[in-house]
């Protein structure tokens, strides 16, 4: 049974393709067969995060045009023969991507017996994010705890519930998952930055999981590996737990408190 | 947040202002998702024909789609100015 995941926000830049990228390795490090879809045709990164971006011969739009076999447009990784990614193509063309054709693809990889199938949806709420979303069976909606992406989230959680092949068929609902990136625990605590509570109280959805603010996220970008792979950040045990979750395992939220200050730092502040 | 912070009074805490804000926006277009298109147009237009014969508030007339079983039902309410109000409008058409 292959199950559809879109990784969607609405808002750009709050972490679709981090978190598109390490729940990806997080469900193949355990044993899943797993394929992660850039759906950001024209402005490709997902092969960036992954670390694959010298070894795209053929992307998602040649797979949907024909012009190719899904198996060589599939990008196996270098570090779990289970997973695979298949790249957006730089094409300029708007209309690259076709329902009929994403549908065929997505049925190719059933087929093939993925266990998931991550969608790396774009920002905004324009055709290429409507397909990533449209034959989901669960949505993981990322959210940083700001005005503006906490408004865009609730747009998608819209849509999601009117826009996609569930919502038309009139069947159980897209499953819809809350993960929260970019927490500052310490601005939490100072009445700076909405907390996990407000933003699920406003939003009313489950939460996944919280991502701490972590330097190992830029780190792990430049490096081109997915920051769950780092042992030593909170932002990649934070993933961990997520995908745990994902799969309906229990998990305590970690890191939600802000780090113990000496006496120094309280004086003077940080 | 450090001592100097605290002697200058502090930043102001903004996340609950963040959060009453969304909370507010987010119920607003909640409740109008899903409605038709035509609704904020009708709405202008009620509110034109009403002005003409009573001085009512922008924020007079409230309309909504709600779902009564099977069908759909067009919800309009159009909140009357109070009486001191409506005979000043009245004395000022005289005038």
């Amino acid at each position: 049974m292959t199950e559809f995941i879109v990784v969607t926000s609405g808002k750009g830049g709050v972490g679709k393709t981090t978190s598109s990228a390490s729940v990806a390795v997080g469900l193949a490090k355990r044993g899943k067969k797993v394929a992660v879809i850039d759906f950001d045709v024209g402005l490709r990164n997902l092969d960036l995060i992954m670390g694959c971006e010298r070894r795209v011969v053929y992307d998602f739009v040649n797979v949907i045009h024909q012009e190719c076999t899904l198996k060589q447009a599939l990008i196996k990784d270098k570090r779990y023969d289970n997973l695979h990614v298949l790249a957006a193509s730089q094409t300029r063309d708007k209309d690259a991507l076709t329902k009929e054709g994403v549908e065929r693809v997505l049925n190719d990889l059933k087929e093939e017996g993925f266990d998931y199938v991550l969608c790396d949806s774009p920002a905004g709420i324009e055709k290429g994010a409507f397909l990533a979303m449209y034959f989901a069976d669960r949505a993981i909606v990322v959210v940083n705890p700001e005005v503006s992406s906490v408004r865009d989230s609730d747009r998608i959680l819209g849509l999601l519930s009117s826009k996609t092949k569930r919502a038309e068929n009139g069947g159980d609902p897209v499953a819809q998952h809350l993960l929260l990136t970019r927490y500052n625990p310490t601005r939490v605590a100072a009445g700076d930055m909405m907390s996990i509570d407000d933003v699920k109280e406003i939003l009313g959805i489950e939460v996944l999981g919280v991502i701490p603010e972590s330097e190992g996220v830029l780190a792990a970008s430049n490096a081109g590996v997915p920051v769950i792979l780092d042992e030593n950040s909170h932002a990649g045990h934070a993933y961990e737990d997520a995908v745990a979750r994902l799969l309906g395992e229990e998990r305590p939220m970690r890191f939600l408190d802000a780090p113990k200050k000496g006496i120094l730092s309280r004086l003077f502040g940080s | 947040m450090g001592l100097f912070d605290f002697l200058r009074g502090g930043p102001k805490q903004t996340a609950s202002i963040a959060k009453e804000r969304l909370r507010i926006i987010v119920a607003q277009e909640r409740s109008a998702r899903g409605s038709p298109d035509y609704l904020p147009l009708l709405r202008r237009e009620l509110l034109e024909v009403i002005r003409k014969y009573v001085n009512v508030d922008s924020d007079a007339v409230d309309i909504q789609v709600k779902r009564d079983g099977d069908h759909e039902v067009l919800d309009l309410t159009v909140t009357l100015p109070d009486k001191a109000s409506a005979a000043a409008t009245a004395a000022a058409r005289e005038a």
